[in-house]
């Protein structure tokens, strides 16, 4: 099960060496009305490089992504405690007095399901420039093309543009969703299991996309396949029920895991 | 089955009752056809009631047009079948139609979509359930109401306004036909945007999109096929709208396209004729269902434009 991501995360050039924090997660609690979903989750997240959260369902896996765009703020009786700083400069991100707008401005996200809006091809991927106010059509042309080409799409599609977004395939449209997200320069991307709706062939295009972002951008990935994570990514926080049990480099969670829970969950014995 | 070996009785064999449960599904059968047949008979009774009024409308305008040619019912522009130099040209009456209706969908269109924008997007979840039955209400006061509403409230108000403003014009009749649409409208925009899915929203959001722009950009669109469809309901209700405008706008046929004047619609006209002492088979009685038929056409043509406009746009979501 591990014998080709080995390969592939040594190809990554040895993650521990050139690592910066891109962000911290400290202290983090998290209440869903009275119920608790985070418990004291500290991990930090390390710029151009791809951290993966894993673990079995209901283990707050996305609880935490979502905490990082404040996607919690759009329900009422959600609750944080802690902090999640953004370098580099040291911003809370959960503070109440920061805009959830300004967050989410920084940190983009690609969600589960490809949601694609009812809009051309073109405006889905203008849309985060729209909403800044950004009308002007030469900077979003070259806006749009930009982030097509990042997510691996423009040749598919710089003949139909004017296309609807439903018209495309489920991966095609999943990568759409990743050019919406690159097209306003955030920081860190987010990924809540972006493949469990597409079949094997667009999950490697995504996966092999992720590989060549990490380069330009810091990459948070939640997903259920652990396969995928020992793929794709550079770390790894394994999870369990709302705690975070072990954090370290992918290599070393997948080869030899600190933590007996960690390596039962990898090893399949639960889960 | 009575003769035994060795002394050994006979086994106690129930007599068979196939035939008796295959009778008993008989019968269940026949019961079940009865009922069948009384749910057919239930749904095609409104088919039939339909087709009957189709028939009846155009037996009774091939008649009228058998003296009126249809190039005058057109083109003509004086309605006076009363008189005894009569004319017939429905667009008197289409004018006062055509205005009002103007009047009520520039209130209720407006109104009622930034009301179902406001409940489906922003209001908190108890100010929905307040607001929404009474909302409601208003598609429920019986039109005769409204009319005298429009007669002796709003027209007397708008009067401050427009000293000018004759006691029956097509503007107060409109604004009140139009606050009796808005909840029509409001509903059905309402619930095709709470339909949309929540991960389009959050998609939106997580763009760094405030509300409203969510509401106008995203959820907006996504919803758009119901809310033509909602738009559309309200131009059917407020063009056959009858009562209002007998009330409020007067039922002397104008032609004229200013809101601020007395004028009948189609729907007054019918009212009117069909209330007074007219012999039945008479030419004038006969122009009832030849602007019957007008109106019938109109709804008809918008019905086929929602529908259109549906399929048009509808979308997977």
């Amino acid at each position: 099960m591990v014998a080709t991501p080995i390969v592939e995360v040594t190809s990554a050039a040895n993650p521990q060496q050139s690592k910066v924090l891109k962000a911290e997660v400290v202290d983090l609690n998290f209440h869903y009305g009275s119920v608790q979903a985070l418990k004291g989750i500290n991990m930090p997240l390390y710029e151009k490089h791809v951290t993966a959260l894993i673990g079995p369902s209901g283990c707050g896996k996305s609880t935490l992504l979502r905490c990082f765009n404040r996607m919690h703020d759009l329900y009422p009786g959600n609750r944080y405690e802690g902090r999640i700083k953004l370098h580099p400069d040291d911003t809370n991100l959960l503070d109440p007095k920061v805009d959830p707008i300004e967050v989410r401005m920084r940190i983009s996200m690609v969600f589960q399901k490809p949601n694609p809006f009812p809009k051309s091809i073109y405006e889905n991927v203008a849309y985060g420039l729209r909403v800044r106010g950004v009308s002007k059509r030469s900077v979003l042309d070259d806006k749009v093309e930009e982030a097509l080409s990042g997510a691996a799409l423009w040749g598919e599609v710089k003949d139909r543009l004017r296309d609807l977004a439903f018209n495309l395939s489920g991966g095609q449209q999943q990568r759409l969703c990743i050019a919406r997200a690159l097209a306003t320069d955030p920081e860190i991307l987010l990924f809540d299991e972006p493949t469990s709706a597409l079949d094997p062939i667009a999950t490697a295009s995504i996966e092999e996309l992720i590989g060549d972002l990490k380069n330009k951008i810091t990459i948070l990935i939640v997903t259920h396949n652990m396969q995928q994570a020992a793929r794709v990514s550079d770390f790894t926080a394994y999870m369990y029920i709302g705690e975070l049990v072990e954090f370290d480099a992918t290599d070393t969670i997948f080869i030899k895991p600190k933590n007996k829970q960690t390596e039962d969950y990898i090893t399949g014995r639960f889960g | 089955m009575t003769s035994t070996v060795a002394g050994i009785p006979a086994i106690a064999t129930v007599p068979p009752i196939v035939s008796h449960r295959l009778a008993r599904r008989h019968t269940r059968h026949i019961k079940e056809r009865i009922i069948e047949f009384f749910l057919f008979l239930a749904a095609a009774s409104s088919v039939f009631t339909t087709f009957a009024i189709v028939y009846i409308l155009v037996s009774e305008s091939w008649v009228f047009f058998q003296q009126v040619p249809l190039r005058d019912f057109l083109f003509d522009t004086q309605w006076t079948p009363l008189f005894s130099d009569a004319h017939y040209g429905i667009m008197v009456l289409l004018s006062g139609t055509l205005v009002s209706s103007s009047v009520a969908l520039l209130v209720a269109i407006p109104l009622g979509t930034i009301i179902a924008i406001y409940l489906s997007e922003f209001a908190p979840f108890t100010v929905r359930e307040v607001a929404k039955p009474f909302l409601e209400l208003l598609g429920g006061v019986p039109t005769i109401i409204y009319g005298y509403f429009a007669l002796l409230f709003v027209t007397p108000l708008l009067q401050k306004i427009f000293p000018e403003l004759p006691g029956f014009n097509l503007l107060s009749a409109g604004m009140v036909m139009g606050i009796m649409i808005i909840p029509y409208v409001s509903s059905i925009s309402e619930d095709a945007m709470r339909a949309v899915p929540m991960n389009l929203r959050e998609g939106s959001y997580a763009m760094g999109a405030t509300r409203f722009q969510t509401a106008l950009r995203v959820v907006t669109p996504a919803a758009l096929s119901g809310i033509a469809a909602a738009y559309i309901l309200g131009i059917s209700r407020a063009v056959g709208e009858t009562m209002i405008l007998a009330v409020a706008a007067g039922m002397q046929p104008n032609l004229t396209w200013n809101p601020m004047e007395p004028a009948a619609t189609v729907t007054a006209y019918i009212v009117q004729v069909a209330l007074g002492d007219l012999p039945h088979g008479s030419i004038g009685y006969q122009t009832i269902f030849a602007a019957g038929l007008a109106l019938m056409l109109i709804t008809l043509f918008f019905n086929i434009l929602g529908h259109l406009l549906r399929k048009y746009y509808r979308q997977a979501y």
